[in-house]
């Protein structure tokens, strides 16, 4: 009996399982340990504990306020969307220009032309080195100062003003002919897309290529115009009143500050992933390119591009996750985005700092995690499939 | 991120392993060195000097209850924290007590485990505007965007007045006040609104002080006072009863200067130890209110050292005056 255990004891497929088990109850026990010594004391100093401030009036007014409703007497919940939308929407921006400006600037890092080149590679040793809470604030204290006040604000028609509060655009307002004009977009679209698969078809097919630029111009853009003057959609313009401007849609130069600066730090590396992708990319495969007479521009987007987006999607992805955690300096110029709304003033309003930086935290994990997982996916869709 | 993950493990690992320990008293003497909460630079109010020697009126409470439990006014360790730190901080015993211009509300004092032990300074809140606006009430500033600093009561006190005046504004919030200044001067909002104590500060630091004015409205109660934990009550007798001292020597006329004087008045003989039992139920040495006033001195000389009208911060009196001068500063009965 005793040997049958102790040669149990020393198998090695029941180590290893014995083990673990082992590591995962200390863990669990220490978790357990710390939560209920938590809530004990949380319970004995009468600290308020649980969810139920998200129902209470949050009290203060946001600056930055994109589609929802909010008012100052809203519940602290309505202020946590408001938050999350803020910190949405300033990260993908930031993400949708850093792709654009990283794109040009890494492709611009490869050029034959000198001058590009050594540009490029001053713009991204500069960025890259300067930490960005610093650019947030440089960049902001320019636009404070360089822009003109509201009352000399600079103007495009009487509909859009930019002066050192924000930008001011005109508002669409909702009803049928709005809806008829977004409908008009995506018909247009669909046609569009539909006449570009059938030449793509033909091309495979014979050869032939159809320039479908002008279906583009008549289906996109001139359907939508024609639409939108036919049905003579409402607009809301902003007017000067008083202190500010007031109608229309504005976007806060806070809100311009940190997309900016998080648009061209993360750039740089997403512009060195792009060169380090398109160096990864083999000689020969340009070589071959021009051997069958493709343009060095056409090379590029054909046969270079979508290899070397193989090499570089994964740190690109990084990149991403960065941009998005890093809006959370927003504190720091005052753009409304969840930490300054959420971590920052409810926070302070309520006091119960574990849930509500719990919550913040959950938050984040949640964007990043669902970041993660479309580009993963995509990233699945351009890897080599083998054939 | 790094200061929230910060806050968040500080509370967790803070609250989670540290025991509630309702003998502050008893740990300060043994560590020999009270460990105090102050803001993180609010000139008149706790603010460090080039050689780091921290000054102001909240400064002196905490050299106050050094002094009392101590004997010794610079053995105190200053902890500047946020707004947002603040109370993390304490309930979390990374410092003994909280004494950082933070206002008593009905919230903190009864949902966040703490208890306020009195208030050292009555402040309100006001407003800077342009002077080029030529504007004198706030009433004036219907859809005004306003700058103003994050954590603080003031984003509460703004929108509840504006609310309750059907008026309309914006608010940029700031961190810190460094920020909302500079916001203000570079024109992104009208006015900058504060607790009035710190509007004449800020002013005085602008690049053209007479650029702009100081409206004479006050909207809101800030009454600025010490915090200690909940679970400690002696604890919270011996912070409540130093900041009483130093007023109640302000009144019997007692400075650092005469304390050691000898007097006939009772009161005096009580405030210098020489009589009544003052100290026991605090756990105190009998010239535990003695060394306070020899060392950091009564109400009066601590305002006027740090806040005073000699100081660059230049705050008259005001409600802050002794209740026996029309003022509103009174403290129970010392005996």
């Amino acid at each position: 009996m005793f040997t049958k255990l102790k040669s149990l004891l020393y198998n090695n497929e029941i180590r290893a399982i014995l083990f673990q088990v082992l590591a995962v109850v200390v863990i669990a026990y220490f978790a357990y340990q710390a939560f209920d010594n938590m809530m004990l004391n949380i319970e004995q100093r009468g600290i308020r504990s649980g969810f139920g401030f998200l129902s209470d009036e949050a009290g203060f007014a946001v600056n930055d306020n994109f589609f929802l409703e909010y008012s100052p007497a809203s519940t602290n919940l309505q202020a946590f969307y408001v938050g999350i939308v803020n910190t949405l929407i300033v990260a993908i921006t930031g993400i949708f220009s850093a792709s654009i400006i990283g794109l040009i600037i890494g492709i611009s890092r490869l050029s034959s032309n000198y001058l590009i080149r050594k540009i490029a590679t001053v713009y991204i040793e500069i960025f890259r080195n300067i930490p960005i809470l610093l650019q947030i604030l440089f960049w902001y204290s320019i636009a404070l100062n360089t822009f003109p006040s509201a009352r000399n604000s600079i103007n495009f028609f009487d509909s859009i003003f930019l002066n050192s509060r924000g930008l001011y655009l005109p508002k669409l307002i909702a009803g049928t002919e709005l809806y008829l004009v977004l409908a008009s977009f995506v018909i247009g679209l669909v046609g569009y897309i539909f006449i570009k698969k059938r030449s793509d078809k033909k091309h495979d097919e014979t050869g032939v290529k159809t320039n479908t630029i002008p279906h583009f111009l008549a289906l996109v853009l001139l359907l939508p115009i024609v639409a939108y003057f036919t049905f003579g959609v409402q607009l809301e313009y902003p007017a000067l009143k008083g202190f500010n401007f007031r109608g229309g849609v504005d976007l806060s130069i806070e809100f311009f500050a940190l997309a900016f600066s998080l648009s061209i730090y993360t750039a740089t590396y997403i512009a060195e992933a792009i060169r380090s992708g398109v160096e990864s990319v083999d000689k020969g495969q340009k070589e071959a390119a021009a051997a069958l007479g493709l343009k060095s521009s056409w090379a590029m987007r054909l046969v270079i591009l979508p290899q070397a987006l193989r090499v570089a999607i994964p740190p690109i992805i990084n990149q991403y996750l960065n941009l998005t955690k890093n809006s959370s300096l927003a504190a720091a110029v005052g753009y409304t985005e969840l930490v300054t709304i959420f971590s920052g003033t409810v926070l302070n309003v309520v006091g119960q700092a574990i849930e509500i930086v719990m919550l913040t935290m959950l938050v984040y994990l949640t964007i990043s995690l669902v970041i993660s997982l479309v580009l993963n996916i995509f990233n699945k869709k351009m890897q080599i499939k083998g054939r | 991120m790094n200061k929230y993950l910060k806050i968040v493990s500080a509370s967790l690992l803070a609250v989670g392993f540290y025991n509630a320990q309702a003998d502050t008293l008893s740990d300060v003497q043994a560590k020999g060195s009270l460990t105090c909460g102050v803001s993180t630079g609010t000139p008149g109010f706790s603010s460090p000097d080039s050689s780091g020697n921290w000054s102001g009126v909240d400064v002196d409470v905490c050299r106050a209850v050094a002094a009392a439990t101590l004997g010794d006014a610079k053995k105190v360790k200053f902890v500047p924290l946020t707004a947002k730190e603040r109370f993390v901080a304490l309930s979390s015993g990374e410092i003994d007590m909280l004494s950082r211009n933070t206002t008593w509300t009905h919230t903190r004092d009864t949902s966040l485990g703490l208890t306020f032990a009195g208030v050292n300074y009555y402040d309100g809140q006001g407003f800077m505007v342009r002077k080029s606006l030529g504007i004198n009430d706030v009433k004036d500033l219907d859809g005004a965007t306003f700058c103003i600093q994050a954590g603080t009561t003031t984003e509460l006190n703004l929108a509840d007045y504006f609310r309750s005046n059907k008026m309309g504004f914006k608010a940029v919030t700031y961190d810190t006040s460094a920020q909302t200044k500079g916001g203000f001067e570079a024109g992104r909002c009208d006015a900058l609104t504060s607790d009035v104590s710190q509007l004449a500060g800020l002013r005085s630091t602008l690049k053209d002080p007479s650029s702009a004015v100081v409206l004479g409205n006050v909207i809101s109660k800030e009454p600025l006072g010490p915090v200690v934990r909940k679970d400690d009550n002696t604890w919270l007798n011996i912070v409540r009863w130093s900041l009483n001292a130093m007023i109640e020597a302000e009144e019997l006329g007692v400075t650092s200067a005469t304390i050691d004087n000898a007097s006939t008045s009772p009161g005096v003989q009580r405030l210098q130890g020489k009589s009544g039992k003052l100290n026991e139920s605090l756990g105190l040495s009998k010239d535990w209110s003695r060394n306070i006033i020899a060392q950091v001195g009564n109400y009066g000389e601590s305002f006027e050292r740090n806040i005073g009208m000699s100081t660059p911060i230049q705050l008259p009196r005001g409600v802050n005056q002794l209740w026996i001068k029309g003022g509103i500063l009174y403290a129970p009965a010392f005996r």
